[in-house]
């Protein structure tokens, strides 16, 4: 989709509640940025663009950008963009950027709501696992299937073992 | 499942029963979820995404609770029965538009659908028509521990359940009501009652969701924030608004009615003449002179017309719902004089014999 005001792609959606109707407005980051500074925030997708602009201002910001998640590859960059993560370890791994952002949104950081009945596997386990994954899709990519096999197994082992009885 | 039985039937969320239901139209609660194993949609290879439509699919093949459900494969279907499922609401217009294998599982009667593959690994929603949160959160909470049995999700100790967007971070939960405002909208009050659930953390969508219009003054309240609270918290937050909002609409319909009721009748009675005899309609003007139609029925200015016919008129004129019902594709204009005829149709016929409304 394109920005509504320039021809580059847009990347903030927001959704302004100010008259009888709703308007809609879809914005690259540069004229979100503008659009933005105009007003205070009103959504959720406007907090959220308004949290990555405060980031925008701040001289961290290049630094942080360039922070990768070593199990799915995605940036903070690649976050700050689309507003989705790349994989459940990304809350672990930018965990310390995603706070402020997090606080913004919820007022909260922590869950007090409903827990899985059965055990949780730790967030190692289930980083171990990702990992597994992306090591035996290398390897089929590489062709070395010996390799991949081997990590088929243990794969299909460890989901074995957390199956319920 | 087959579609075409379906587009005969009324949807669950607009069956339009409850008390209230004048203006209270349907309650939904959805639960976002994650696959631990797998990176989110996002950085998902087309190996990745099948292997998780996979195994829930084999998830709900294998639970006694979900054998009754439809499964539908949304990437080998058309176009047009895509957008059918997101008029009726069974899956999301992101989950229509992108790529991949994706699916969605749908209760017989449109009770729930499970979507597979859409923001979040799977999406389960609730719907139930009237304004019953309790039972809702009920048979969500029962859906998610059935499926918990089979599948690990992403859970942090602190966190909870993990989400592609942050948002929706801890409960994953997001509870919405409809609300039908016809008369907060023409007396332009909407939007101070808007701003003040804003304030109250609560978020205010059109009938397709997120960035959609309120077409036909159709309006969902829900949470914004799903950290920190527990569900029953989340759900009360939304209940505690629900009777203030109704409030607001009956005050803004008796002040219609007190000082304005020549106009206010002479609108609704347009409103239904244009239903009656237009040759041919678009879709956004349909939804709107059957706004009106619906909130002159309720104060008795429009005899001989039932509510659910009009309430199945709001979902039956959309366009691939007429193309369903028609059983041939049409272009825009051909669909417009197609409305036109449907809606003439339908209208004529309720006021003859009501039980002839399909």
């Amino acid at each position: 989709m394109k920005c509504q005001r320039c021809e580059k792609p847009a990347t903030i959606h927001v959704t302004e509640i100010t008259g009888p109707e709703l308007d809609e407005l879809h914005l690259c980051e540069d004229c979100g940025k503008l659009y933005l500074s105009q007003g205070e925030p009103t959504t959720e997708a406007t907090a959220l663009a308004h949290q990555f602009k405060l980031a925008e201002d701040s001289e961290e910001l290049a630094a942080l950008d360039q922070q990768v998640c070593d199990i799915c590859g995605t940036s903070f960059y690649e976050f700050r963009h689309s507003g989705r993560l790349g994989c459940p370890h990304d809350y672990v791994c930018f965990e310390a950027e995603l706070e402020p952002l997090i606080v913004n949104v919820h007022a909260a950081t922590e869950h007090v709501g409903k827990r899985p009945k059965r055990g949780v596997n730790s967030s190692e386990q289930q980083v171990h696992l990702v990992r597994m994954r992306q090591d035996m899709k290398a390897a089929i990519d590489r062709e070395d299937y010996e390799t991949a096999s081997a990590l088929r197994d243990q794969i299909q082992k460890l989901e074995q073992q957390r199956k319920p009885s | 499942m087959k579609l075409e039985e379906l587009a005969r039937q009324s949807s669950e969320w607009l069956r339009g029963s409850g008390p209230e239901s004048d203006i209270v139209i349907s309650c939904r609660i959805r639960l976002a979820r994650n696959l631990a194993n797998h990176p989110f949609i996002r950085k998902c290879s087309d190996t990745d995404l099948n292997a998780i439509e996979r195994t829930l699919h084999e998830t709900f093949q294998a639970e006694p609770k979900l054998q009754d459900v439809g499964y539908i494969n949304l990437k080998l279907l058309p176009e047009i029965d895509r957008q059918f499922l997101v008029e009726r609401q069974l899956i999301s217009r992101e989950h229509a538009d992108s790529n991949g294998a994706r699916a969605v599982a749908i209760h017989p009667e449109e009770k729930f659908s499970l979507m597979i593959n859409e923001e979040d690994h799977l999406r389960i929603q609730v719907m139930n028509s009237g304004l019953d949160l309790n039972a809702t959160w009920e048979q969500t909470n029962a859906i998610d521990d059935v499926v918990e049995q089979h599948i690990s999700f992403a859970f942090h100790d602190r966190l909870g359940y993990l989400t592609a967007c942050p948002t929706n971070v801890g409960t994953g939960m997001r509870v919405s009501v409809m609300f039908h405002l016809p008369a907060l909208v023409l007396t332009q009050q909407i939007e101070r009652v808007f701003r003040s659930l804003q304030k109250m953390n609560l978020a205010v969508r059109g009938l397709y969701g997120e960035g959609s219009r309120a077409m036909g003054d159709f309006y969902q309240i829900s949470n914004q924030i799903t950290l920190g609270r527990s569900e029953l918290d989340l759900i009360q937050q939304v209940a505690d608004v629900v009777p203030q909002i109704i409030d607001y609409e009956r005050r803004a319909r008796t002040f219609l009615i007190n000082e304005n009721q020549q106009d206010l009748h002479d609108r609704v009675s347009r409103a239904y003449g244009i239903l009656c005899s237009a040759q041919t309609i678009s879709s956004e003007e349909t939804m709107d002179l059957l706004s009106s139609v619906r909130m002159g029925v309720n104060l008795g200015l429009i005899e001989n017309l039932q509510i659910p016919t009009i309430n199945k008129l709001f979902i039956h004129t959309q366009p691939a719902h007429l193309q369903k019902l028609r059983g041939t594709e049409l272009d825009t204009a051909n669909r417009n004089i197609e409305r036109a005829h449907y809606l003439q149709r339908h209208l004529q016929q309720d006021g003859a014999d009501p039980a002839e409304n399909n």
